[in-house]
């Protein structure tokens, strides 16, 4: 592995950077990342981050790396995956790669939309990229991240300013072929009382496999709001590893729901840090996974000033041979008294082979707070099944109806119709189907 | 409150006293002589030598675990003493025998050793150091054919049960302090009740460190047959050094069909003063099997001392339809560190498990619950209920909450919550508006906060279990 490593991404990263024109500071920042990468290679399982979740196959697999902007895509094909309310304010990605001539942003006159080779060029906006990117996701986090860093090249800067409100709802489609490599990287800029609505959906466009490794660093300034959906639906042979992180500051909330439902083994890191006192935030999740699919969610919600308010509610189906993974963590720093943080999760077990590990934890420095969290494994409750049986429902019926209703607690959160109905009609497909 | 968390005078570690005995110890180090030293000294067959050598050498093996949610410094194992105990007969075969200055160290522990002076329904072994002093009731008790005695008599006299069941809860390479312990223990009880019985009398014990340099590596194994069902409590206590001592124990459990085991342990080891400086660091492995059907063991700790406790007494549940509890109230103050909390590994079908953790943390404590609830794939309609509950006072400390859950099986129903929070103002006001010191009512807050777990205790250790919170809390609400 150790070969593969240095022969297949120390090579593609000599070539790709050898063509790039970057600013200086990204090629350093690049290398640094590269030789990271290079020390610690894919984490393994006696990483009790990685407890759970080998990532093995993934490190064992060689993927196709896009060193030019020559993929095509039909317009007929992304427009499958552009959600009705984004029609005119969709943003595509391909094979990790943003490609502004695919996208239409027409009714996004208000934000400022870049990729990051024309982000370079323009002068306010390239210092703020200088001066985020790469702030809030570390690429020493692990393996993941560090991959990452090392293979920015075209990726998006997303900048709102001041008192914006955008109506239409930004939609990122990410669109992988099969066996490339895709290392998708995003950075949204919210100025103060600015308020989006954000979708991120990560699409099944082949079947094949392919592995998408991405990272979304989001933030979120003074008073403004974010609501951030996450669809991840990749193809059931691919691999996808995404780690989403929000800085929150004072008055601002991070609204995020993330859907999981592809992918053959998927891994999510989302963390939301407040950076000033009075901040909230929100992270939901639904993962539905069956078949021989891993789902691996790690959330860490960080009180770093006093007086903020953090929501977590994850819920989990798990069928077939299907493993899914949680890991919760809330920090309360020593100063941050008024803290109001909640964690949910709760698992509900479809088949007999499908296995659950589950892990809320809360390290807490401080005793002005009120934190609490719960997590149940289960399946579902017989009276309620026979309570439904009664009423004259089939058994299978019934516990479609019950499961069903299990996971709308977080699909009813979604407030864009087309996307919302999507997701209805695939849970309910995915029921179906087992009936 | 909200302003006036200060930390007032400390109420002195009333058990910090050393007994001025003479004491024979062996030279400080370990190697395989010092194993066999201790093994001859202890008159022990070969097959137990052979077993201190083995986990020995696996030992050697073994790294120490850094996985604990705390930093120490490390700990030299050549600079401890594996062997102390109080100079005179190496064996007691009556109280008069004992010296007198041993006897009224455990009176003043509270722990009279004559019979007649005794709680009436309570039998008591007492040990010192390395070795047991005294074990009270045992003609009593052999008479109904329950064996409670010290470990190292029962390995001359009881080979066959210990040869059998020692080392097959908690194997010899567990884990390194396991290994270590295997190696070296010195002294512990063994507790065997036959089939059908029901212990008439609750079995104590009562662990005390006396001397400065020495480790205490105590080994307890109870066996309970087929229908049978013992009450076990242990106490523990230690002199005040400004050193850090390593107290490295091993309790095995073992429950057969129908039998039931309950285990206590009031934990106040020397925690050190109010700088960290010196205290016990409590490494203990303590492991139950619930091998037979509708088999239970019941864990409950209140850990109040030590410098730093690490430990998760665990079930596993191996037997049809057994349960396993634990009840638990970890206190920290000043620096102390406690990183507790249990295991339970459900194998057969229809087993239970409880779990009920109350943390407390004051001072610059860090106080972590850390727990692994495994549900097997062959575990049909396994049951968990996990509620861990953490107090905060002051804004100095850590509390911590580290569940683990894997569940394998589809009709498991596991459950876990958890709380985090600070006294209430508003408790607090309306307990002092009803005439109640701001003292008292802390007490008395924390006592119902503590509650679930001091009404598992038996009478008298729930009593000293209240009072003990009381004492170690004190002055830290201001």
């Amino acid at each position: 592995m150790q070969v593969k490593r240095e022969t297949v991404y120390n090579e593609i990263f000599r070539i790709s950077a050898s063509q790039t024109n970057q600013p200086e500071w990204l090629k350093e920042l690049r290398t640094e990342a590269l030789s990271f990468f290079s020390e610690v290679g894919f984490p393994s399982v006696e990483d009790e981050e990685w407890k759970y979740t080998n990532v093995a196959p993934i490190a064992r697999e060689t993927f196709q790396y896009d060193f030019k902007v020559e993929s095509k895509i039909s317009e007929e094909t992304i427009s499958k995956f552009v959600l009705e309310e984004a029609k005119k304010s969709f943003l595509v990605f391909l094979n990790g790669r943003f490609r502004p001539e695919f996208s239409n942003a027409q009714s996004l006159a208000d934000v400022k939309i870049a990729s990051f080779t024309q982000a370079f060029n323009d002068p306010d906006l390239q210092k703020t990229l200088q001066q985020k990117l790469g702030s809030l996701v570390d690429y020493r986090k692990n393996g993941f991240t560090a991959l990452n860093t090392a293979f920015i090249e075209e990726g998006l800067f997303l900048f709102i300013p001041r008192d914006k409100i955008i109506e239409s709802p930004i939609q990122l489609v990410f669109l992988t072929e099969n066996e490339k490599i895709a290392f998708p990287r995003c950075l949204i800029v919210m100025e103060e009382g600015s308020e989006a609505t954000l979708i991120e959906s990560y699409n099944r466009n082949q079947e094949g496999k392919y592995f998408t490794n991405a990272v979304i660093e989001i933030s979120i300034a003074n008073e403004a709001k974010l609501k951030h959906y996450r669809v991840q639906r990749e193809s059931h042979n691919s691999f996808h590893v995404t780690t989403t992180c929000a800085e929150v500051q004072c008055g601002s909330v991070y609204d995020s729901t993330n859907i999981t439902l592809g992918a053959k083994l998927s891994r999510h890191d989302v963390i939301a840090i407040f950076k000033a006192e009075g901040g909230q935030a929100f992270v939901d999740g639904l993962y539905l996974v069956s078949g021989e699919q891993h789902s691996d969610t790690h959330s860490v919600i960080d009180h770093v000033f006093p007086n903020c308010l953090s929501r977590q509610n994850y819920k989990g189906i798990v069928d077939g041979k299907a493993r899914a993974v949680f890991n919760g963590k809330i920090f309360v720093r020593e100063n941050a008294h008024g803290t109001d943080a909640q964690q949910s999760n709760k698992n509900l077990l479809l088949s007999n082979e499908a296995r659950v590990d589950t892990k809320p934890q809360l390290e807490i420095f401080n005793d002005d707070v009120r934190c609490s969290h719960g997590a149940t494994v289960g399946q579902l409750e017989e009276e309620e099944i026979f309570y439904l049986m009664s009423r004259g429902l089939h058994h299978s019926l019934a516990e479609n109806l019950l499961t069903y209703g299990f996971a709308e607690e977080i699909v009813n959160k979604i407030e864009v119709d087309s996307l919302k109905s999507q997701l209805d009609e695939a849970l309910l497909n995915r029921l179906k189907a087992k009936l | 409150m909200a302003k006036g968390i200060e930390i007032l005078t400390k109420r002195e570690y009333k058990y910090g006293f050393v007994t001025p005995i003479e004491t024979e110890t062996i030279p400080k180090g370990l190697n395989e002589d010092t194993i066999r030293l201790i093994s001859k000294k202890k008159d022990e067959p070969e097959w137990m030598l052979e077993f201190r050598l083995k986990a020995y050498r696996h030992w050697l093996k073994m790294k120490e675990p850094k996985w604990g949610n705390f930093k120490y410094p490390k700990i030299d194992f050549q600079d401890i003493t594996y062997y102390a105990a109080p100079k005179s007969k190496p064996k007691y075969n009556s109280l008069e025998e004992v010296d007198p200055e041993i006897l009224r160290t455990f009176e003043k522990l509270g722990i009279p050793l004559s019979e007649q002076k005794m709680l009436a329904n309570v039998a008591v072994d007492a040990v010192f150091d390395s070795v047991s002093v005294a074990t009270t009731f045992k003609e009593k008790l052999k008479k109904i054919g329950v064996i409670f005695m010290p470990i190292s008599e029962a390995i001359r006299e009881y080979p066959e049960l210990v040869r059998q069941y020692l080392g097959s809860v908690v194997p010899i390479n567990d884990n390194f302090y396991a290994a270590l312990n295997s190696a070296v223990f010195s002294d512990g009880s063994f507790v065997y009740v036959p089939k059908g019985v029901r212990c008439p009398m609750e079995l104590s014990t009562y662990f005390r460190i006396n001397t400065q340099e020495s480790g205490q590596f105590e080994r307890t194994l109870i066996i309970a047959e087929e229908g049978s069902y013992v009450a076990y409590n242990e106490g523990c206590t230690a002199p005040q050094f400004d050193t850090n001592q390593l107290h490295a124990a091993v309790v095995e459990l073992i429950a057969l069909d129908n039998a039931e085991i309950k285990y206590s342990t009031v934990q106040n080891w020397y925690a050190g003063d109010e700088n960290g400086v010196g205290g016990i660091y409590n490494f203990v492995t303590k492991r139950g099997a619930c091998r037979g059907k509708n088999s239970k063991i019941s864990w409950t700790q209140v850990e109040t001392g030590s410098a730093i406790t690490w430990k998760y007494p665990s079930v596993i549940l191996q037997g049809e339809g057994s349960i396993g509890e634990f009840y638990s109230v970890a206190l920290t103050n000043h620096a102390q560190i406690a990183d507790t909390g249990t295991k339970m590994i459900h194998i057969g079908k229809n087993t239970k498990s409880t779990i009920v953790s109350k943390g407390i943390s004051a001072g610059r404590a860090n106080n972590t619950y850390r727990g692994l609830v495994k549900v097997l794939p062959k575990a049909e309609n396994a049951r968990n209920y996990t509620q861990c509950d953490s107090l905060l006072i002051g804004d100095k400390c850590k509390a911590n909450t580290f569940p683990y859950i894997e569940v394998m099986n589809n009709t498991a129903k596991v459950e876990h919550e958890a709380t985090t929070s600070r006294i209430s103002e508003e408790q607090l006001f309306y307990l002092q508006q009803r005439g109640i010191s701001q003292e008292d009512a802390v007490s008395l807050i924390i006592n119902g906060f503590c509650k679930e777990v001091f009404r598992e205790l038996p009478m008298e250790y729930a009593v000293e279990a209240q009072k003990l919170l009381g004492l170690k809390l004190e002055g830290t609400v201001g």
